[in-house]
């Protein structure tokens, strides 16, 4: 490698990793490409240490809640206005997370433990039910951010913090809030680093996936189960949503020349994907569970392919085929470098994670290996601009400091446009700096650069910091501000902002 | 300077700042405009997702709608939850009270089957056709908004609502960006070392720059909504969907996890605050003539709901940020223009899980004191059997791109040749919509 080792340590931590902790650079700077390699592992990812409670456990709660809350209208426990609230919080949609407040709640009535009712008597047990899913989510969200500003292996969770976006799942419902830090656990994260395929199939069959692209009701129009559930003008029927996305954001993409047939056939063959209910017999309430009742029969033709009948095999075989697609290998190759290197992706460097995809049968540790390897991904350059996350992420690694409340996280996301496990629609939060860069959003990034300074650096001199972080990225003009700063905090709130630091 | 002081009425930020942070504002006063196009206002709400126009202005006169609706068909004319009416065929939402209130004084109407020239069905590609103003995907990386601005004279401000930019004013020239939340509202040096820092780096000194121009301004508008959104003056009758628990529900923080409540909880108060906020911005000296707005959420493909549910949410919730946006206004809303437009409509037929899929035309909102008072922009292709576009969805009859033009040209006096050459590129075929603005 050409590069001076000082500065492709920097690299190695701040494009491929997190950001470095301090200290961190040090013992990078040996063997920075060795460094990123012994992080590829076959076992995927860390878990965070968040609610240790499984998908089909918090699906099963749910079920159950729901349940309590048609009862509880049933019996006018609740006034109308709030049983029809209830109903809409199940629902998909909200307005753009772009316009949530981030100030805190300032009326007493929304203090944990005082959920009163209208007219201020008798908790109001549905909304403190509800309060409980969403705690559980936030659990999720914070064991989340404090792995990623703790861990050794922040390569390896970048990795992993890919593909959960790239598999979005978001909590639009209250359902899928429960969902998502499971789905990232048991889906995702530790199948990072091995066959796209059987992420891709971990993924589409993950309950949490079946109900946030509406897949778990989608049944085959010409089956049993049409002709059952059929009442009034509720015909239950197909939905296209989880198999359109699959085509287009997760595995060949738009460039690959689908057509609204292929999106319906695909659709059909996926009908029986579904998930235990509490009145199925097996004990398998909360997980996948395939209902050949309503699959939809006959042999399907996708994108030229004939697919013979094959119950649950039938959509299985043909994400095999997506899978293998180079379609699929162009458009994750693409996805990677955007994501990894530069918003406008080298053509080179695609194509080398092409090759590796194709070359290795979809292993993800090989693409991995070959994005590390690849001269082009270490250009001196720093072309991204980070996201909010990652933005804080590294902040906190910077301070060698971790996030201890849910709202140290959440609030701040969301004020900066990212809202945690909430991604704005199933292609995932953006990667462009155009995005990320508004006015708006780098005001909220000084005035949090500025609170975090006041709290976090007890003395410490934020020269040495911005050296600990940067590296050899630090450059003079910056380290010459910092130094000439009134005070520490304010040398800390500059190396934050400094433009080296909001890129990698 | 006269401008940047009525912009900031503490100025003590911009005196810590150096002058350079409102170049943006301050620059486009400079300019001359063509008498009288100073005070035109346009807002452009993009709504994220896919909205039903079937729903948003159900055509209940039309005699196949409600076969193809079932469930989620809104009632006719008079029934309970049944739609508003506008016409004989159509009415609008329930939920849309407050539209349906200007449609009565001739300041509303409806483009019943509009589509932008995209057919993929995909939300991706269709927002980025809706918001580039091109022929098709990936055809222009900067938004027709953004454009327009190029091709008019005084180059008025712009601002997008929320914290990331939208496509549709991304561009050459910069706008400014505001999102509710708290700023920085001290006096620290730390701003005017940034603008020093910055210096080599264009992108984030614009950025930086324009945020602090945008939040002097933002103490001014949030004051002036305030003012607006007096309890004697905020709509009594909300929309059904404007329940108790969702007023008592901001969507701030609370111990415990509230940043993961859902955000349709987002309650109507504070949609009439953000419209009014934004009508605050606008009414400045100096403040955005031209803006756009996010509305997501509409993506419904199952649970649908027709008088009440999801998408009633969603409407109510359009319906109140309208409402706040026309009494923030006060007199300049006889001189504004709003359009409401999404990215594609869905399917004619219920689907099998009480919603619609990915469609292709859909209706537009048009609204504003500056309408000229008409029936539906376009014409309407009918429900009926062989109408529908691949036997599937509502068929368009007008292109987005047309009605666009049709607003730039009455309301903003953007020349046709702009309009064809550079805002809607290659677009010379697609003749600006007639009539629409006084």
């Amino acid at each position: 490698m050409a590069l001076d080792p000082d500065l492709s340590a920097a690299i190695a931590v701040t494009r491929f990793g997190l950001g470095a902790k301090p200290g961190q650079l040090a013992q990078v700077r040996t063997d920075p490409r060795g460094w990123l390699t012994s992080q590829i592992r076959a076992q995927g990812a860390e878990l965070p240490r968040g609610n240790p409670e499984p998908s089909d456990q918090r699906l099963a709660e749910f079920r159950q809640f729901a349940q309590f809350r048609r009862q509880a209208q049933g019996r006018g426990r609740i006034a109308g206005p709030a049983g029809r609230n209830a109903d809409a919080a199940a629902g998909v949609g909200g307005p753009s997370p772009d316009m949530m407040q981030a100030g805190p709640d300032p009326r007493p009535d929304a203090q944990a433990g005082s959920v009163a009712a209208p007219g201020g008597q008798a908790p109001d047990p549905v909304r403190m039910a509800q309060r409980l899913i969403r705690q559980e989510a936030a659990v999720d969200v914070l064991a989340r951010a404090q792995l990623a500003s703790t861990t050794d292996g922040d390569f390896r969770e970048r990795w992993a913090l890919f593909w959960c976006n790239h598999f979005t799942v978001a909590a639009n419902k209250l359902q899928t809030a429960t969902l998502v830090g499971p789905f990232e656990n048991e889906a995702i994260r530790p199948r990072v680093f091995g066959r796209f395929e059987d992420l891709l199939v971990a993924s589409s069959s993950h309950p949490a996936m079946l109900l946030y692209l509406d897949q778990a009701r989608s049944v085959g129009p010409d089956t049993m189960a049409a002709r059952f559930l059929g009442r009034g003008d509720s015909q239950p029927g197909l939905n296209e949503n989880l198999a359109r996305e699959i085509l287009e954001l997760h595995t060949v993409g738009v460039e690959a020349g689908y057509t609204q047939a292929d999106v319906t056939e695909f659709a059909r063959a996926m009908t029986g994907w579904s998930i235990g209910a509490l009145r199925d017999p097996d004990g398998q309430v909360g997980r996948f569970r395939f209902r050949p009742m309503a699959h939809e029969p006959g042999a399907r033709t996708i994108m030229g392919r004939r697919y013979a009948e094959g119950g649950q095999e039938q959509a299985l075989a043909v994400m095999r085929d997506l899978a293998a697609s180079p379609h699929t290998a162009h458009h994750l190759a693409f996805k990677l470098v955007r994501h990894f290197v530069a918003d406008e992706p080298p053509p080179a460097l695609v194509a080398a994670l092409e090759r590796a995809y194709l070359q290795s049968g979809g292993d993800l540790a090989h693409v991995a290996t070959a994005l590390v390897q690849a001269p082009e991904a270490w250009s001196p350059q720093a072309q991204k601009f980070k996201t909010p996350y990652e933005f804080l992420v590294s902040s906190w690694r910077a301070a060698g400091t971790q996030p201890d409340r849910v709202e140290a996280v959440a609030q701040v996301l969301n004020g900066m446009g990212q809202r945690p496990f909430s991604a704005p629609s199933p292609k995932g939060w953006d990667e462009s700096a155009e995005t990320w860069c508004a006015p708006d959003a780098v005001v909220k990034r000084m005035v949090w650069s500025e609170g975090l300074a006041a709290q976090v650096l007890a003395g410490r001199d934020p020269s040495q910091l911005a050296r600990d972080a940067l590296g050899a990225r630090l450059t003079p003009l910056v380290a010459t501000a910092i130094s000439r700063a009134e005070t520490r905090e304010e040398g800390m709130a500059i190396f934050l902002m400094s433009p080296e630091f909001q890129r990698r | 300077m006269t401008d940047l002081q009525s912009l900031s009425r503490r100025g003590a930020l911009a005196g810590a700042l150096g002058l350079g942070m409102s170049v943006q504002f301050l620059g486009a006063r400079a300019r001359a405009a063509a008498p009288g196009l100073e005070h035109r206002k346009l807002v452009v709400f993009v709504c994220r997702g896919g909205m039903d126009g079937l729903s948003v202005s159900p055509p209940v006169g039309d005699p196949n709608y409600a076969a193809l609706r079932g469930a989620i068909a809104i009632p006719g004319f008079g029934q309970a939850g049944g739609a508003l009416k506008l016409d004989d065929t159509f009415g609008l939402h329930p939920s849309l009270a407050r539209v349906h209130a200007l449609a009565q004084a001739g300041q509303a109407r409806i483009a019943p089957a509009v589509a932008t020239p995209d057919r993929a069905r995909s939300h991706f590609e269709a927002q980025d056709v809706l918001e580039s103003g091109a022929a098709q995907v990936y055809g222009v990386p900067s938004g027709w908004l953004n454009r327009s601005l190029e091709a008019m004279p005084a180059r008025p401000p712009a601002m997008s609502v929320g914290p990331t930019a939208p496509l549709i004013l991304r561009g050459r020239i910069e706008a400014a960006s505001w999102s509710p939340g708290e700023g920085s509202d001290r006096d620290t040096r730390l701003p005017g070392i940034l603008q020093d820092l910055y210096a080599g780096d264009p992108m984030l000194s614009r950025a930086l720059a324009s945020g602090l121009a945008t939040e002097a301004m933002a103490r001014t508008a949030t004051a002036d909504a305030r003012a607006t959104l007096t309890p004697a003056s905020a709509p009594a009758g909300a929309a059904p969907t404007a329940t108790p628990t969702m007023a008592s529900q901001p969507a701030g923080m609370d111990a415990g996890g509230a940043a993961l409540r859902p955000v349709l909880r987002q309650g109507l108060p504070q949609a009439r605050q953000l419209g009014a906020t934004l009508a605050g911005f606008m009414v400045q000296s100096g403040g955005p003539q031209v803006a756009a707005v996010s509305v997501d959420g509409f993506d419904t493909h199952a649970n649908q709901g027709a008088a009440q549910g999801q998408l009633a949410v969603r409407l109510a919730y359009l319906d109140a940020v309208i409402d706040g946006l026309v009494s923030g206004l006060g007199p300049a809303w006889n001189d504004t223009v709003v359009v409401a437009a999404t990215e594609f409509g869905r399917t004619a037929r219920i689907n099998g899980t009480g919603g619609t899929d990915h469609g292709t035309a859909s209706t537009a909102l048009l609204l504003g004191g500056a309408l000229k008072r008409g029936g539906i922009v376009g014409d309407w292709p009918t429900l009926a059997q062989g109408r529908l576009f691949e036997d599937r969805d509502t068929a368009p009859t007008l292109d987005m791109r047309g009605l666009f033009k049709g607003v730039l040209a009455e309301h903003l006096g953007v020349d046709r040749h702009a309009l064809d050459a550079t805002v809607f590129p290659d677009s010379g075929g697609v003749a600006p919509a007639t009539g629409i603005v006084v």
